[in-house]
C-alpha cells in the first residue's frame, strides 16, 4: 500500500477496538515468567553449550599475546576462540569498530575472546585462564580537551552541518536581552535489564540466532555482512525483548561471538554479556557540551537562536547531535545550528533513546528558563509568545503537520497548579525541605518507515499476523492485535500475533519512535489485501464492505468470516514523498515539582506531569506506559545517571547496575500523563504517532528548572548531583 | 569463579578449625558480598564453611542490661527485633538505610561488618589496587573517586568502608565476640575491629585466619533520640556519599558517627562535647587529617551540614 | 600526568593515559593463581523444594539458586539482569522471605522451600497482584516483572509483619501500606522501562482489596 496522500477519513475513525485502554495481550505470559527471552530458549536446539565472553583490560592498542592453555585445559571446556587467531569480522549496520576479531583494540572490554563449555560455571571459570599482553596505545578520552579543534560532523545528506538563517550575529549582538549559556550532559547507559543475550546453531551454511534485538531484518542483513554469509542463510527470532532503547538496535558481540563459538564448538552456544562488560562493551549515549545563545526583545520575542553541539565518538562518527529540536521549537528570524563532532577512543557511541533530542532538550529547555528569568516573563509564557506560525522556524520550506504545543502547554500549567509557582527560588518551604517547580517544553520527531506483514486468516475465524516487528516493551503485541481485530472486524482474542521472526515480512522494527505507527500502518495494509482476497472470494468488493463481529456486511448480503476459508495476504506500507513538505513530530508540556533538603541538597520529585500531542494514541494504556518510562529515564539523566570516564585509561569506571546508578521506586512519584484527542492525517494512515521518545525530550529539564526554583542555584552539568549545589544553599544553623 | 569445596559446620568452634586448617577456606554467611566477588574473581576461596547451621542466629539478653546479636542474625531480623527498635534505634534505622529489602533477608550481622569497599577499580581486576592485590598500585588516587573516603586514608588507598550497620554500632560502643579454633574467645571493641588501610590495605579487620565471629554485643541502652541520616544519589538502594548515626540526649548532649567519609566508622569521641555549641570547631577536629580528592571534598561540608539536619530534627 | 602505578613488573603495568605504549599483561584475576591450578569442579546432590515440588539436583558448587533455577530446573522465569545483586530480576522467595536468587549458592538452600515466578500463578490462574500488574500496566519489556511481582507480594506481607523500613517516621511502629512505604520497600527491584508509577497503583489495588 502507499500513502501518497494525506489520510481522509477511514474506518480508524469509527474505531472501536483501537484508540481503547487495552491490557498488554502478551501480559499473562510475562507476568507469570512464561514468555521467553533469548537465553532461556532451552527447547529451540539440542545439547546448548555455554559461552563466556572476555573483554579487553586496555582502551586502546594491540595485543600482542594471547595464551589459551589453561583455559582450553580446564574442566569442561569444548572450545575457546581467540581475537587473535580471528580475522577481524566485517562491521555492520552502524557499527563503528568490528565486534570481533584481529589484534587491534579500540575500546575497553572490547571482546576478545570466548571460552565454551558445558556448563556456565566452568565456562567463566576456564575464562579467567586466558593470559593477554598488549601494547598500550594513547588514545583521546577527554571530551572538553578535543572539543575546541572538532570538525563540524556531517549531515544527512553528507554536507557540514551548519545551518544558518538570517543574521544571528548582529541580531544577537542588538538584542535587548541576551543569553548565552553552555551546558554539559554525560555519556549515559541504555542499561536495559536483559543483558544482550544470544543462542546461535549452526545447521551447515544456515545460522540461527535466537537473540534480544529491536530491529531483526538490520540484524539479518549485518550479521551476513559480518560474517560474510548470505543473509538467506540467517535467521533471526526475537520474540520477547528485556529492553533495548536504542542500544539493541544493532548486531553486537553477544551474537558474534556466539556465531563464531558456535561454529568452533560445532553445536549450539548460548552467551550473554556479563552485566559489568556492559556499558564499555556496547554502545552509550554519547556526553555533549552545548553552547547556547538566546536574543530577545524586552517583549519576550526571540529574535536569535543559536545552539552549536560537541560529542565525540570513536572514528569520528555519528554523535549525539544536541541541536535537533532547536529549528523546530520557536519562532525567531535569525538562527545558527552547528554539530561538531570529534574523534575518542571511549567505546563506541550510538543511538540511545530520542538520540539528540534527549541531551538537547536537557540544554535547550534550561536555557528558555534562563532567558525568562532575565525577561522576568514566566516561562510557560516564554514559549506561548514564541509559538512559530504554520511552518517550521528554521526549515520555513517545511509545514507543521500538526502542532499543539501551546495547548499542552496551557493545559499542563492548569492542570500542575503551575500558578503556585514562585518566580523568585527559595520561596515555598516545607520545613526542612525547598520545594520548587520547573516546566520545559518538548520535541519529537515522528518519522514512519516501510514496514510489511503477513495476515492470516484460518479456517476457525482466526487472524494470524506475522510481522518482524519487535515489541521491547513498547506494546507492539497489542497494538497490531488492536489494528488487526479492528480492521478484520474480529474480537482481540481472535487475533494471533507472532513477532520478531526474520522469517516473517520485514517490518520497520523498533527505533527512533515510528515502530507504533510504522508497524500498524503495515499490519493495516496486510489487512486491506485480506479483505480484498476475501472479497474476491466470496464475490463482493471489500472495499464497501463493513468487516464486524466475525462477519461481513455488504448491502443486503452478510458473511461469516470463516466462509472464505483459509486465506493469506502480504502487504506493506510505503510513505510517499508528499511528506518531505512537512514537519511530522510530536510535542509535550513537562513539568515538575521537587523537594530539595535545606541542609544536605537531597532531592525528591514529588510530582510529575506531561501533557502530549501525538495524533491518534493507539492504545491509551502502553502509550502512558510509554511516556511515564521515559520520563523515568529523564529523572535519572536529570539527576543520577553518568558513566564515569576515567581519562587516563579511557573506560567507563562505574560500569555496572551498582555504580552507574538508576532511578529506584523510591525516586519516582505517581505520574500524571494526558493525551491531546489530536489526528495527524501526515503520518499515516492511522493518523496516530510515536511517544516512547517523546516521553524523554523535556522532563529532565523541567526538573533541574525546579531543582533551581527552589534553590537559587543554576546548575549547567549534568546529572544535577546535590555536591554540584549544595554548598551553596543558605548557611544552617 | 573457581572452584571449591563446600562443608556446612555444626558448631562454631568447628567451623573456626574448618577454616584454620585449610589454606584458601573462607567462612560463607549470607554470601551477598562473597559472591558477589567470588563471581569477578575479586575473592578466590577454595574451600567455603557455611555457618548457617551453628546456631548463631538469635538475638538475646546480655546478662549485663545490654543485647547480645548472633553472627548469623539477618539484617531483617535484627531492624526488626522490638528490643533493638526500642532501645537501640539508630541501629534499626542504619541497616533499613542500607542495600534492599532481599538483600537485607539474606545479609547477616556478621558478614556486613566485614563487607569489604565498593571501589569500581577494587571490583575491576584490569586495575590497579593494593586492597584487592597488595602492591599492585591504586587506581583510585587519581582516579574516581567521588564515593571514596576523605580520611583516615593512606597513598594505598583510599577505599571507604560502605556499610551501614557498622556507623550505628560504632555511636552505640558495640563489641565484637569471636571464636578461634582452639576455643579461644575475644572481644573487640567495635571501635578497633576495622583497620585503616597504611601500607596493608587487603587488611581490612583485625580478625585472624579462621577467627569467626560470633556475636555482637550492645550494652545498656543509652535512650536519648537516635537518627540515622544518609545521604546518597538516589532515594534508596545505593550507598552513602555520607552518612551520620547520631543520637542526642535530652541535655543536648551527642554521640555521632560518620559512614561514607572513612575505611572504618568515622568517630571522634573527644570532638563529642563540642559539638552542641560550636559545631563547626568540632566537625573540625572529628576530620582533623582529612586528605580529600578534589571529587569527594564535599563530604566534608555534607557531613556538617547532614549532622546539622539532624540536630535541627532533634530540636523539632 | 606521568604518574606510573606500578603491578609487579612481570604481571603488569598500568600506566596513565600521557604516556606512550605500555607493554601490559592481562591476567584478569588477581594474579595467584599458578599454572594448572585450575580445581576440578566439586558437585553435591542438592533437595530443595521448588513451588511445592522437591527436586532432587547434582550441582557444581558454584551454581547460583538462580542458575539452578534456570538452567537445570528450566525455571525460566526467574531472570539474571545483572547476576550482582545490583537489580532484582532474580527475586524469588525462600521460606517466606524474598531474597536475591543471583547471590545464594543453590547448596545453601538444602531443604529449603522456595516460591518462583511458576509458583506464584499461571496464565490460567493469575494470582491477584500477577492480575493487578496487567491490569494497571505495571511493566513493559516484562524482564524484570517477575522479580517486581514476587517482591510486591513480599513487601506486602513485610508490611503485615511489621518489617520496619527507612521512610517509617517512628521506628517502634506499624507502617501503613503508603505509596511512600511501598516504593521505599520496592527500591531493590528497578525497572529500567520505568514502570514505578504503575506498579505502585497495581500494589496499592492489592493491598486495598486485602485490608
Amino acid at each position: 500500500m502507499e500513502f501518497n496522500a494525506p489520510a481522509g477519513k477511514n474506518l480508524f475513525d469509527t474505531s472501536t477496538i483501537v484508540g481503547k485502554p487495552t491490557p498488554r495481550i502478551d501480559g499473562p505470559l510475562k507476568t507469570t515468567g512464561q514468555a521467553p527471552y533469548a537465553y532461556e530458549r532451552h527447547d529451540v536446539v539440542p545439547n546448548q553449550a555455554y559461552g563466556y565472553i572476555v573483554g579487553s583490560a586496555i582502551a586502546k592498542g594491540r595485543i600482542t599475546s594471547m595464551d589459551a592453555t589453561e583455559a582450553r585445559a580446564a574442566p569442561g571446556v569444548v572450545a575457546v576462540i581467540l581475537a587473535s587467531d580471528t580475522k577481524a569480522v566485517g562491521k555492520g549496520m552502524l557499527n563503528n569498530a568490528p565486534l570481533f576479531g584481529g589484534r587491534d583494540i579500540s575500546h575497553y572490554h572490547q571482546a576478545i575472546a570466548c571460552v565454551v563449555a558445558e556448563t556456565f560455571e566452568q565456562a567463566r571459570s576456564a575464562a579467567a585462564l586466558i593470559r593477554t599482553s598488549y601494547d598500550r596505545g594513547s588514545g583521546q578520552f577527554d571530551l572538553a580537551k578535543v572539543a575546541p579543534s572538532a570538525p563540524l560532523a556531517l549531515d544527512d545528506k553528507k554536507r557540514p552541518d551548519r545551518k544558518t538563517l538570517g543574521d544571528f550575529d548582529s541580531a544577537f549582538a542588538s538584542a535587548p536581552v541576551k543569553l548565552d549559556a553552555t551546558y554539559k550532559t554525560p555519556d549515559e547507559s541504555h542499561a536495559m535489564m536483559e543483558p544482550h543475550a544470544t543462542i546461535a546453531a549452526w545447521e551447515g551454511e544456515k545460522l540461527t540466532l535466537w537473540t534480544s534485538n529491536q530491529m531483526i531484518n538490520w540484524g539479518k542483513e549485518s550479521m551476513a555482512k559480518i560474517l560474510g554469509i548470505d543473509p538467506k542463510n540467517v535467521r533471526l527470532d526475537s520474540p520477547y525483548i528485556g529492553g533495548g532503547f536504542g542500544g539493541k538496535l544493532f548486531i553486537r558481540a553477544d551474537a558474534v561471538v556466539a556465531a563464531l563459538a558456535a561454529k568452533q564448538a560445532n553445536r549450539a552456544v548460548k552467551l550473554a554479556l556479563q552485566r559489568p562488560l556492559m556499558a564499555n562493551n556496547t554502545t552509550h549515549r554519547p556526553a555533549t557540551i552545548q553552547r547556547i545563545r538566546i536574543g530577545a526583545g524586552k517583549d519576550g520575542r526571540i529574535t536569535a537562536i543559536a545552539h552549536e553541539n560537541w560529542s565525540g565518538n570513536l572514528n569520528g562518527k555519528d554523535g549525539e547531535n544536541g541541536t535537533l529540536q532547536t529549528p523546530v521549537l520557536y519562532a525567531g528570524a535569525n538562527r545558527l545550528t552547528a554539530n561538531y563532532i570529534a574523534t575518542l577512543d571511549l567505546p563506541e557511541g550510538n543511538a540511545m533513546r530520542a538520540p539528540g533530542e534527549a541531551p538537547g532538550h536537557m540544554a535547550f529547555e534550561i536555557a528558555m528558563d534562563e532567558l525568562a528569568e532575565k525577561l522576568d516573563l514566566d516561562p510557560v509564557e516564554l514559549r506561548v509568545r514564541n509559538e512559530p506560525s504554520s511552518t517550521v522556524p528554521g526549515a520555513p520550506e517545511k509545514r507543521f503537520s500538526e502542532r499543539n504545543l501551546v495547548r499542552c502547554l496551557r493545559d499542563g500549567s492548569e492542570r500542575f497548579g503551575w500558578e503556585r509557582r514562585k518566580a523568585t527560588p527559595g520561596q515555598l518551604r516545607d520545613g526542612q525541605w525547598l520545594i520548587g517547580l520547573g516546566m520545559a517544553a518538548g520535541y519529537r520527531a515522528a518519522p514512519a518507515n516501510k514496514s510489511g506483514a503477513r495476515v492470516r486468516l484460518d479456517t476457525a475465524g482466526k487472524i494470524i499476523v506475522e510481522t518482524d516487528m519487535t515489541d521491547i516493551g513498547t506494546g507492539s503485541y497489542t497494538i497490531i492485535a488492536q489494528t488487526a481485530a479492528e480492521t478484520m472486524g474480529v474480537p482481540l482474542d481472535h487475533v494471533v500475533v507472532k513477532l520478531g521472526d526474520s522469517s516473517h515480512p520485514a517490518s520497520a522494527g523498533s527505533g527512533g519512535q515510528w515502530g507504533a505507527a510504522s508497524s500498524t500502518a503495515g499490519v493495516y495494509a496486510a489487512c486491506v489485501s485480506l479483505r480484498r482476497k476475501i472479497g474476491e472470494k466470496l464475490g463482493f468488493n471489500a472495499d464497501d464492505a463493513t468487516f464486524r463481529d466475525g462477519r461481513i456486511i455488504m448491502g443486503e448480503r452478510s458473511f461469516e468470516l470463516t466462509e472464505a476459508g483459509a486465506l493469506s495476504a502480504e502487504d506493506s506500507i510505503d510513505f510517499g514523498k508528499f511528506k518531505d513538505d512537512y514537519d511530522v513530530g510530536t510535542y509535550a508540556g513537562h513539568f515538575a515539582e521537587v523537594a530539595v533538603n535545606a541542609y544536605t541538597g537531597e532531592t525528591r520529585i514529588q510530582r510529575m506531569l506531561a501533557v502530549c500531542d501525538a495524533g491518534r494514541i493507539l492504545n491509551p494504556l502502553s502509550a502512558r506506559s510509554q511516556v511515564i518510562g521515559a520520563m523515568v529515564m529523564a529523572a535519572g539523566a536529570a539527576m543520577m545517571e553518568e558513566l564515569v570516564v576515567d581519562k587516563r585509561f579511557g573506560f567507563f569506571v562505574n560500569h555496572d547496575l551498582a555504580g552507574y546508578e538508576v532511578p529506584v521506586h523510591a525516586d519516582i512519584p505517581h505520574q500524571e500523563v494526558v493525551f491531546l484527542d489530536t489526528l495527524d492525517p501526515i503520518v499515516s494512515p492511522m493518523k496516530a504517532k510515536g511517544v516512547g521518545e517523546l516521553g524523554i525530550c523535556g522532563p529532565a529539564a523541567a526538573i533541574a528548572n525546579a531543582i533551581y526554583n527552589a534553590t537559587g542555584v543554576r546548575v549547567r552539568e549534568y546529572p544535577i548531583t546535590l555536591d554540584k549545589y549544595f554548598e551553596k544553599l543558605p548557611a544552617v544553623a | 569463579m573457581r572452584a571449591f569445596t563446600y562443608e556446612r559446620a555444626k558448631t562454631p568452634e568447628e567451623a573456626a578449625a574448618a577454616v584454620a586448617n585449610m589454606p584458601g577456606a573462607k567462612f560463607l554467611a549470607g554470601g551477598t558480598n562473597l559472591l558477589d566477588l567470588m563471581k569477578l574473581e575479586v575473592e578466590t576461596p577454595t574451600h567455603l564453611v557455611d555457618i548457617q547451621d551453628i546456631g548463631l542466629d538469635r538475638i538475646e539478653e546480655s546478662g549485663d542490661g545490654g543485647v547480645r546479636i548472633g553472627a548469623f542474625v539477618s539484617n531483617t531480623a535484627l531492624a526488626s527485633d522490638k528490643r533493638i527498635r526500642r532501645d537501640y534505634g539508630v541501629l534499626s534505622r542504619a541497616i533499613v538505610a542500607g542495600a534492599s529489602g532481599q538483600l537485607r533477608n539474606k545479609a547477616t550481622t556478621a558478614g556486613n561488618l566485614i563487607q569489604r569497599t565498593r571501589c569500581s577499580y577494587f571490583y575491576d581486576t584490569n586495575m590497579a589496587c593494593n586492597k584487592r592485590q597488595p602492591g599492585s598500585g591504586c587506581a583510585a588516587l587519581e582516579g574516581f573517586s567521588r564515593q571514596l573516603a576523605v580520611i583516615g586514608t593512606s597513598d594505598a588507598c583510599i577505599a571507604t568502608y560502605p556499610g551501614d550497620m557498622a556507623i550505628a554500632m560504632r555511636v552505640l560502643d558495640a563489641t565484637v565476640q569471636t571464636v578461634k579454633a582452639d576455643g579461644n574467645v575475644r572481644s573487640i571493641p567495635i571501635a578497633d575491629f576495622h583497620r585503616l588501610p597504611g601500607d596493608t590495605p587487603h587488611i581490612d579487620n583485625v580478625l585472624e585466619r579462621g577467627e569467626l565471629i560470633t556475636h555482637v554485643t550492645l550494652p545498656r541502652p543509652v535512650g536519648g533520640r537516635h537518627f540515622y541520616h544518609k545521604v546518597r544519589d538516589r532515594a534508596s538502594y545505593a550507598f552513602a556519599l555520607v552518612s551520620v548515626a547520631g543520637i542526642i540526649q535530652g541535655d543536648k548532649s551527642i554521640k555521632v558517627a560518620f559512614g561514607g567519609v572513612a575505611p572504618k566508622p568515622w568517630r571522634v569521641e573527644s570532638a563529642e562535647a563540642a559539638i552542641a555549641d560550636d559545631r563547626a570547631a568540632a566537625m573540625a577536629k572529628i576530620f582533623t587529617g582529612a586528605r580529600p580528592t578534589p571529587e569527594n571534598a564535599f563530604k566534608i561540608t555534607l557531613a556538617d551540614r547532614a549532622l546539622a539536619a539532624v540536630m535541627a530534627e532533634a530540636r523539632s | 600526568m606521568a604518574e606510573i602505578l606500578h603491578f609487579t613488573p612481570s604481571r603488569r603495568e598500568v600506566m596513565a593515559a600521557g604516556a606512550a605504549s605500555a607493554a601490559v599483561t592481562s591476567f584478569p584475576a588477581n594474579a595467584q593463581r599458578v599454572a594448572g591450578s585450575a580445581k576440578p569442579p566439586s558437585k553435591m546432590p542438592v533437595s530443595i523444594e521448588i513451588n511445592g515440588q522437591p527436586v532432587q539436583l547434582n550441582l557444581d558448587t558454584r551454581t547460583t539458586l538462580l542458575d539452578a533455577l534456570r538452567e537445570h530446573a528450566k525455571l525460566n522465569g526467574t531472570k539474571k539482569g545483572c547476576d550482582h545483586g545490583q537489580c532484582g530480576a532474580c527475586t524469588v522467595i525462600v521460606n517466606g522471605k524474598r531474597i536475591n536468587s543471583c547471590l545464594s549458592l543453590a547448596v545453601q538452600h538444602e531443604g529449603d522451600k522456595v516460591t518462583t515466578i511458576e509458583g506464584i500463578g499461571t496464565p490460567e490462574n493469575l494470582h491477584p497482584m500477577q492480575a493487578a500488574f496487567i491490569k494497571f500496566d505495571g511493566y513493559q519489556c516484562g524482564y524484570c516483572t517477575p522479580g517486581q511481582i514476587c517482591s510486591a507480594i513480599a513487601v506486602l506481607d513485610e508490611i503485615k509483619a511489621g518489617v520496619p523500613s527507612h521512610v517509617q517516621g517512628d521506628i517502634t511502629g506499624r507502617a501503613k501500606a503508603s505509596n511512600m512505604e511501598m516504593r521505599e520497600r520496592m527500591s531493590g527491584n528497578i525497572c529500567r522501562c520505568g514502570a514505578y508509577s504503575n506498579i505502585a497503583e497495581a500494589m496499592a489495588d492489592v493491598a486495598g482489596r486485602r485490608t
